[in-house]
């Protein structure tokens, strides 16, 4: 079988202010006809480069310098390399033969056009076929990447979607003109886990039904193990390794491959096996200084909290809606241990956060913080009371990017919690300097600005600032998954060393449930606004029994070639309680009960049949 | 969609009703009015049958009696001497400094101001779209550079030292009269060709020099716009499905940068009357702006408050205008709205 694309000796550089700087230095694969290639590597390895380059979409800044990309799509060789990424030999080619989806599928669609409109526009670019032709191929296409109603989405904006329905219009819209290539830059790293799995089905099945080859840019070795047929490693812009699935996973040869295959949290871990993280880091944590004060139950116990919003009515004769974001959830947590509360987007898992942050009131429910003095109600909290509060329990975001106020150095960011809370300036400046240690940067960035460090280095600055006030608890919500997998791993460990140096409390919030498993004691499991599954670590993701549960675990992609995932089990309807299997399905407005089936163990179950039986 | 908008009406009624209201007594503030200051001018100079005229202007216009029912009677919701007849019925006063219904001072000049800013506001769309759109695509270029600085040039020029500079080479070389928005010679002729030819040459000037400082603005502020939305990954999309670049910037980054433009449009209206003031007196413009100007320094009551409760109608269209635009433009506010 012959290639259908070649890139031979590709060096992409780029102009900066210090000079050219290569991201490429040449780069040679190729994509087999039919088949899938993963392009693996963390960020900065220059995957997302050559995916542009093979789409004549690079910055400005940037340029092919030397080398070809041989896309041999008729009889004849085309050396994409040589085109002008403007003229119209490369338009032909860019969205009609090679096309291209992305990693966030709401900022890649427009909102303020219609999802038909933007998926039939290449159809009309390209062929020149008018608009009612172009509305019944798209209506088609929507059918085909499973639009539950293709004829209504036309008219939906991309904002009326969810993110799983949005990367399936990309998809429409990539492959309306069944193109030879299909490049996938990260395409389910924005998406939840189940989300994912469908999306990865649907790839695998549309490639079955048209024949085109996948090139697949991706850091997710599980992602790798499911659906690709070939695998090519990068670092730092050169290829490490390259070849069959089967060969590279089981037998990796590059030492960079191995390292990236630890530095992920698996379920298959020992207890108390530590992540290798690729690059160490050293963070020096220096003992509390004085154990606080332990309380005699739990430092945090949410009890029977529900919280539901008012949505504005559609038209004014409809009546308002209500929506239950968050229904009967009671969570305990114990002084120096982690909770972990995982579920899809939109299960309510952020909402009980804020409210324990104090950041929303409840309902109806109680939240009570015990730091040693008894038990009080948070929500009741006021004053002094409340203000001493706000100093125990802090916040780590979730985009480093976005949290860090981009006009405060380090210092001043570091110092404002304490500045707040009364400190004098000669504490602050000595914790400062601790803080930087502690969290493993150098005392000397203080004088910076977020913008002078990488996307670790930040989270490791916010993680800085949320323990300035000295908290007992930090809530963190998704702590990496904006991060890159290189550094995931030093993250993870960073707070996993803190946590047992100053006997913090972690609520932590992630739909990554290797991650929630690596650092959990307990975890919660949620949907639709409910707790249906907790347990210690070690008996949820052994012995789950919730079918929500399972299908979330089911959808998680391994990395180990022997446990590939079964996309004909993944359906899509795992959130929807009318769906599950017996004793758990729940009626609509059924609420169930939660039963222990072992100690700590417990799991939501229908009363419907109690209720029969009495 | 209607509800929405005749609820919009009805705030906006209501809200006329309070700025009327602080208007009026924001001008009735400082102490006495026009026409007692008159009387005092015209007793001390002895003229006894003015006196009385003024003070049958006086009782008529219902002077002497209290603030609020003066105000009640100019809006119209109260019989005044001669019954109902204020801003509601469609009697906008009269002007003492004039001696003349507000409406026979105003009304050219009223349309007058429209003409000349609209055309203003064109000229400032029509050069800083391309030239923002250029800058923005061919950002950190020479071109880019010339497009700034001369934005920058037109920014930090006055507006009455062109008007004059432009006067005196449009004098000089198009033989155009100086001042005025048409030849003095057809002053009271009626609306004929030449007399519409002459408008349209003298407009050429203010059109410019009211037009070049907030072109350069625009620019600016259109580029800046654009360069954020060319960075947005629907961008990159747009490209990959291989539209020629200008129809895929003009389709999806342009139009997301129109958003704030549509909604400054309230405020562009009422700036069409107040802005322009300096650049009226020098040029000699028949424009409201120096009239509202006059009518404040003199305490002309009726008159002021008229202009006044004009611009605030003024913006309140505007921004019902731009809230209507936006609805049409942005199916995110669009379906927000329902």
């Amino acid at each position: 079988m012959s290639p259908l694309l070649s890139i031979r000796d590709l060096a992409v550089a780029f102009r900066t202010e210090t000079g050219p700087f290569e991201a490429l230095h040449g780069l040679s694969l190729d994509v087999m006809r039919g088949r899938t290639l993963a392009l693996v590597g963390e960020s900065g390895s220059g995957k997302s480069v050559t995916a542009q380059a093979i789409m004549g979409i690079l910055p400005k800044s940037a340029a092919i310098t030397r080398g070809q990309i041989l896309f041999r799509d008729g009889p004849e060789a085309t050396d994409i390399a040589r085109l002008d990424t403007e003229g119209s030999a490369m338009r032909a080619i860019r969205g009609q033969r090679i096309a291209m989806i992305f990693q966030e599928p709401m900022t890649c669609l427009s909102p303020l056009h219609t999802v038909g409109d933007q998926i039939g526009e290449a159809l009309r670019i390209h062929t020149g076929a008018d608009r009612k032709e172009s509305d019944a191929r798209t209506q088609e296409a929507l059918a085909r990447v499973g639009f539950p109603d293709p004829k209504r989405a036309l008219k939906t904006y991309p904002f009326e979607l969810s993110g799983g329905l949005r990367q399936r219009a990309m998809i429409a819209m990539a492959l309306i003109l069944k193109p030879a290539l299909l490049v996938a830059d990260e395409p389910t790293t924005a998406l939840d886990v189940t989300t994912q799995a469908q999306i990865l089905a649907l790839l695998a099945r549309l490639q079955d039904e048209t024949g085109m080859a996948i090139l697949l840019i991706t850091h997710d070795l599980g992602v790798v193990a499911n659906i690709a047929h070939d695998v090519a490693v990068l670092y730092r812009g050169r290829l490490v390794e390259a070849g069959p699935r089967e060969t590279v996973m089981r037998a990796p040869g590059h030492a960079y491959l191995k390292a990236l295959l630890h530095a992920v949290p698996r379920f298959d871990m020992a207890p108390g096996e530590r992540l290798t993280p690729i690059r160490p880091a050293r963070a020096e944590i220096p003992p509390a200084h004085q154990p606080p004060a332990m309380p005699a139950g739990p430092l945090l116990r949410v009890e029977n909290v529900s919280k539901s919003y008012t949505l504005r009515a559609g038209r004014f004769w409809q009546k308002s809606r209500m929506v239950h974001a968050v229904s009967d959830v009671s969570l305990s947590l114990a002084a120096g241990e982690t909770l972990g509360l995982v579920g899809e987007s939109g299960s309510g898992k952020t909402t009980v956060s804020k409210m324990v942050m104090r950041a929303l009131d409840p309902d109806s429910g109680k939240i009570l913080f015990d730091d040693g003095t008894g038990p009080r109600d948070v929500h009741g909290l006021t004053g002094d009371a409340l203000f001493a509060y706000r100093r125990t329990v802090q916040f780590v975001f979730q985009d480093p990017y976005a949290s860090l106020d981009p006009r405060m150095t380090v210092r001043q960011i570091l110092s404002e919690p304490m500045e707040i809370h009364g400190a004098p300036a000669a504490e602050r400046k000595a914790r400062c300097r601790e803080l930087m240690a502690m969290v493993g940067l150098e005392a000397s960035g203080l004088g910076r600005y977020p913008h002078a460090f990488s996307g670790g280095q930040r989270q490791r600055i916010g993680i800085a600032r949320a323990l300035a006030p000295r908290p007992r608890l930090l809530v963190l919500d998704e702590p990496v998954s904006a991060l890159d997998v290189s550094v995931q791993a030093q993250i993870l460990n960073l707070l996993k060393d803190l946590q047992a140096a100053l006997g913090l409390s972690y609520l932590i919030v992630s739909h990554n449930l290797a991650v929630i498993d690596y650092m959990a004691d307990t975890i919660s499991v949620m949907c639709r606004g409910r707790i249906v599954e907790e347990a210690p670590r070690a008996a949820l993701f052994r012995r789950p029994v919730h079918p929500y549960t399972r299908a979330l675990l089911a959808a998680v992609p391994d990395p180990s070639l022997d446990h590939p995932l079964d996309f004909a089990a993944i359906t899509g309807d795992q959130n929807d309680p009318s769906r599950w299997e017996a004793p758990y399905r729940l009626g609509p407005d059924e609420a169930g009960a939660m039963r222990a089936i072992e100690p700590g163990h417990r799991v939501r179950f229908s009363t419907a049949q109690d209720a029969e039986a009495a | 969609m209607i509800v929405a908008i005749l609820r919009r009406v009805v705030t906006m009624a209501l809200t006329l009703l309070v700025i009327s209201a602080l208007v009026f007594f924001i001008i009735k503030l400082p102490p006495g009015d026009y026409l007692t200051n008159r009387i005092m001018e015209l007793r001390a100079s002895g003229e006894a049958g003015s006196v009385a005229k003024a003070e049958l202007l006086i009782r008529q216009y219902g002077l002497d009696r209290p603030v609020w029912q003066q105000y009640l009677m100019w809006v119209g919701l109260m019989p005044g001497p001669v019954g109902f007849s204020g801003l509601l019925q469609g009697d906008w006063g009269w002007s003492f400094e004039y001696d003349k219904p507000v409406a026979d001072v105003v009304g050219d000049a009223l349309w007058l101001t429209l003409l000349i800013n609209l055309t203003a506001v064109v000229f400032v769309h029509v050069v800083a779209i391309p030239a923002a759109i250029y800058s923005a695509t061919h950002r950190h270029t020479f071109g880019d550079a010339v497009v700034t600085l001369l934005g920058y040039v037109g920014l930090a020029v006055p507006g009455f030292l062109l008007a004059l500079i432009l006067l005196f080479y449009a004098n000089r070389w198009f033989d155009l009269s100086i001042g005025g928005l048409y030849d003095s010679a057809l002053t009271n002729q009626p609306w004929t060709w030449p007399k519409i030819r002459s408008l349209l040459a003298h407009l050429v000037v203010p059109t410019l020099v009211i037009g070049l400082g907030g072109t350069a603005a625009m620019i600016r502020r259109m580029r800046a716009n654009l360069l954020d939305e060319l960075a947005k990954p629907y961008t990159v999309t747009a490209r990959a499905k291989g539209l020629p670049p200008m129809r895929a910037l003009l389709k999806y980054p342009f139009r997301m940068s129109l958003n704030p433009f549509v909604a400054d449009i309230g405020n562009l209206l009422p700036h069409l009357v107040s802005g322009s003031v300096l650049v009226s007196l020098v040029l000699s413009l028949p424009t409201v702006g120096p009239l509202l100007l006059d009518a404040l320094r003199s305490q002309d009551q009726f008159m002021a408050g008229f202009i006044l409760m004009f611009v605030a109608g003024l913006t309140l269209i505007g921004m019902l205008i731009s809230d209507l635009i936006l609805v049409w433009l942005d199916p995110r506010i669009r379906m927000g709205e329902r």
